[in-house]
């Protein structure tokens, strides 16, 4: 299975099965995970339809359990996803000729893993994106991670422990195969460029962790990692 | 079914915040155009974020100390990143994943 040039569902639905594989693994344990926090299989089902936030699902499920204060569960998923910003920033110029509802629905869907995939495929598609390929993606990833997080709930108490099995791993794999994929096939950005700005993020990374909490991390090393590889670019020209 | 008035506030909350961080960006830009600069700053961001995420599982936080070494994540990381030159194939490479993590956690 290799990522084409094509922009039908097809290659949609073939492309966003790591995705799913992923999802399946993750939203079974945040579905045990919730469970055994107290939630209803219920609530873990709204959460994963309206929230829709992934590792954030599991920081509000921690939270509840403090019985935090709303409005602080709310400002630490603001801030864990704060990111969202950045990926649908760059995804919406591709999608600007469509019309706004196309717009606004491919937003509300859109995640760290089909933001990913859609970067992933404009190397192979002479950097073009349409609605149909990256809605079928979202909507496909949405609906595993729902189900299978209600699924999850369902399970509860049954498993327990359900790191052991891997699949936590599944969508750092996921994230490591695409980080490959982009570095070697972008030739808008050189290799070396990239090498550089990979090695100054895995470090900020670091060192930032002593300092920052890491849901405001990621955010502030992302933006001073594209700043520096702006910088570098230039620089080098 | 249980549906506990502060849980479902909690979950609309973070919803609206999170709807608004995806779908704004997609409103704002069917209207305007991005200065060049910005669009250069922009083509960082996959490798960052990717490195970023793939940083946060590699490391364990404590506050004010320097992070330590997610062991197990780390040592699956490698046949990870092999399968990746050798496949291309991202089913692969999640496959390979899961297997060098389940096999590490289950060795150690």
């Amino acid at each position: 299975m290799r990522v084409t040039g094509d922009l039908d569902m097809r290659s949609a639905l073939k492309e966003t099965l790591p995705t799913v594989f992923g999802y399946i693994g993750i939203a079974l344990a945040f579905g045990i995970t919730a469970r055994a926090n107290g939630l209803s299989v219920l609530e873990i089902f709204l959460m994963s339809l309206i929230t829709y936030a992934g590792s954030a699902e599991f920081v509000i499920v921690s939270l509840i359990a403090l019985h935090a204060g709303i409005g602080s569960i709310v400002m630490s998923v603001f801030l864990v996803n704060a990111r969202m910003i950045l990926m649908s920033t760059v995804v919406a110029p591709y999608l600007s000729k469509e019309s706004m509802a196309k717009n606004i629905w491919a937003g509300t869907l859109l995640t760290d893993e089909t933001f990913a995939l859609s970067m992933n495929k404009l190397n192979f598609t002479d950097h073009q994106l349409n609605f149909r390929w990256l809605d079928t993606a979202n909507i496909f990833a949405y609906l595993v991670w729902g189900f299978t997080s209600a699924i999850g709930g369902m399970l509860g108490n049954l498993i327990n422990n359900p790191e052991k099995y891997g699949f936590s791993f599944a969508l750092v794999a996921m994230f490591i195969g695409l980080l490959y994929l982009q570095m070697i096939s972008d030739r808008a950005i050189k290799l070396t460029i990239q090498f550089i700005v990979v090695i100054f993020v895995a470090v900020l990374m670091f060192l930032g962790m002593k300092w920052l909490p890491q849901n405001g991390l990621l955010l502030v090393v992302t933006l001073l990692g594209c700043g520096f590889g702006v910088v570098l670019k230039h620089g080098t020209k | 079914m249980a549906l506990n008035s502060y849980v479902l506030l909690v979950i609309l909350g973070s919803g609206l915040v999170t709807w608004l961080s995806r779908v704004v960006p997609f409103i704002l830009l069917k209207q305007f155009k991005l200065p060049k600069v910005v669009v250069n700053f922009l083509g960082f961001v996959p490798i960052c974020i990717m490195t970023a995420l793939w940083m946060e599982s590699l490391l364990i936080q404590h506050l004010g100390q320097f992070p330590t070494l997610n062991v197990p994540n780390a040592l699956a990381s490698i046949p990870t990143l092999i399968s990746a030159m050798i496949s291309k194939n991202l089913l692969i490479i999640v496959i390979v994943g899961v297997i060098s993590l389940a096999v590490i956690n289950l060795v150690m």
